[in-house]
């Protein structure tokens, strides 16, 4: 799981609860007005910014993050299933 | 097959005063999910399990509205809750929610929390420096837990200096296990009319605080100050309890305290594990909108869910050797703050109180110890959040 990311951020769904910006502060930010997820980084390359992006996207109480492996890894998107419930 | 409901174990066991009660471990070793009795009578569900609660928090076809919620502790009312009051968040549901959260999330934010950091240092360094004056043996929750997280957030939202006392007093009330319901009701309602007139105030003469910089919106004087009174009762009683709490177990594990003394990084470790375990605000609840199928049972329309954070967080499916409180684990993912749109909207702020004002405490009183046995420090029970009533401690004067 350290290969590099691709980022996809749904502010439509973001809470502003600051998970990400906490956990991966290279790659997330929150706007000031309505703390919603900024991307300051759509494809971090592999590496501890990639890593902990991942780690962000898992974290994220409103499931606003998706994560896929970037440009040289492999091809599944590990969304986090909306609401989660099976 | 057919599940006999269970009854919502909610007594901790004698002795374990940082353990969820005994009787919820083997419900989620056995059932994730499973049938639940409330005491008002209704049969809905009890989720122990992490994924479980994760995924019924997440899952906006469970409803927050306390209208809809049936009370899973005893002591509540007969049938579903009175609607939330104006301001309050966790009783209330999208676009309504998503509409206060969006207005109030910007000044929560991770760097604007962390801005804050020299404040709180400001406020903890103040007590300790009264605590030394006043010398060993004392009360830490009169002295430093209680009144470092209610000066932070007075400050936050523009309380006078001059009247943060009579707030932090009624907010007090608002929490007091001694208070019956109908006092904290009272109280509640007393401390939104205070923030109501500090409202008025600040619509005629414009402060550069969370107060002051909402007036600029759309929010009416009776939004602003159900919000207010919210805001301030969130964040006066959770974190106190999590200083006093967590002073409380950090002093009763010995070796742990070294954690919050080596450099930041050991110190963000340590307060997760805390909040994980710990979990102070234990109980949850949520009633199904629609028929949903989790962990491959049907919670019908209606149904209230519990959902028990503190079983959740020591769930050895998420969290290796759970009941071991190891500051040095990572014990991000927890559930301590909830999950979902509703995940707590304080937690930044809370993070930066925690990992200045603990590691701050251990560092100036190296020698810090209780004063009592720790089974004579005096827990609160039955209340929505964990805590100590006292914690008596003492330490080696220099």
């Amino acid at each position: 799981m350290t290969g590099p990311v691709e980022l996809r951020v749904d502010r439509d769904r973001c809470a502003g609860s600051g998970m990400c910006a906490l956990t991966a502060p290279e790659v997330f930010d929150q706007d000031d007005e309505d703390g919603r997820v900024l991307l300051l980084d759509a494809r971090p390359p592999a590496g501890p910014a990639a890593t902990a992006a991942r780690e962000a996207a898992g974290l994220c109480p409103a499931g606003a993050i998706t994560a896929r492996p970037g440009p040289e890894g492999g091809q599944r998107w590990s969304r986090p299933t909306p609401g989660g419930v099976r | 097959m057919p599940q006999e409901p269970v009854r919502l174990p909610h007594e901790r066991a004698a002795g374990c005063p940082f353990d969820p009660p005994p009787g919820l471990a083997p419900l989620r070793d056995r059932r994730p999910l499973t049938r639940m009795r409330y005491p008002d009578g209704h049969v809905g569900w009890l989720a122990t399990g992490h994924a479980t609660v994760r995924a019924i928090t997440a899952d906006p076809r469970f409803s927050s509205r306390y209208e809809l919620m049936h009370p899973p502790l005893p002591g509540g009312p007969d049938g579903p809750l009175p609607p939330a009051p104006v301001g309050d968040l966790t009783g209330m549901d999208a676009p309504e929610h998503t509409r206060y959260r969006r207005l109030l999330a910007g000044r929560f934010t991770v760097r604007r929390m962390r801005r804050l950091a020299d404040r709180v240092e400001r406020i903890t360094t103040r007590h300790l420096d009264a605590m030394e004056r006043r010398g060993p043996a004392l009360d830490l929750v009169e002295a430093y837990a209680h009144p470092v997280p209610a000066l932070m957030i007075c400050e936050l939202l523009g309380v006078p200096e001059a009247e943060q006392d009579l707030f932090i007093r009624r907010s007090a009330t608002v929490f007091d296990p001694g208070s019956s319901p109908e006092e904290q009701v009272a109280a509640y309602i007393r401390l939104t009319e205070c923030v109501r007139e500090l409202v008025v105030a600040k619509r005629e003469h414009p402060t550069d605080d969370l107060l002051g910089d909402l007036t600029g919106t759309d929010l009416t004087d009776e939004e602003l100050a159900g919000i207010g009174g919210f805001l301030l009762a969130a964040g006066l009683d959770t974190t106190a309890a999590m200083i006093g709490l967590g002073t409380f177990a950090v002093l009763t594990h010995p070796g742990q305290a070294a954690a919050l003394r080596a450099g930041p990084e050991s110190a963000d470790r340590a307060v997760e594990e805390l909040l994980r375990y710990l979990s102070i605000a234990h109980t949850g609840a949520r009633t199904a909108l629609e028929d949903v199928t989790v962990d491959g049972q049907l919670v019908r329309a209606g149904e209230t869910v519990t959902l028990a954070i503190g079983a959740a967080n020591r769930d050895p499916a998420r969290f290796p050797d759970p009941d071991t409180l190891d500051l040095d684990r990572r014990a991000t993912g927890h559930l301590a703050f909830g999950h979902g749109a509703h995940q707590c909207l304080g937690q930044q702020l809370a993070r930066v109180e925690l990992r200045v004002a603990l590691p701050a405490l251990f560092t100036r009183f190296p020698s810090l110890r209780l004063a009592v046995p720790p089974e004579e420090v005096p827990l609160r029970v039955n209340t929505s959040v964990h805590g100590l009533l006292r914690l008596p401690v003492t330490w080696d004067e220099r």
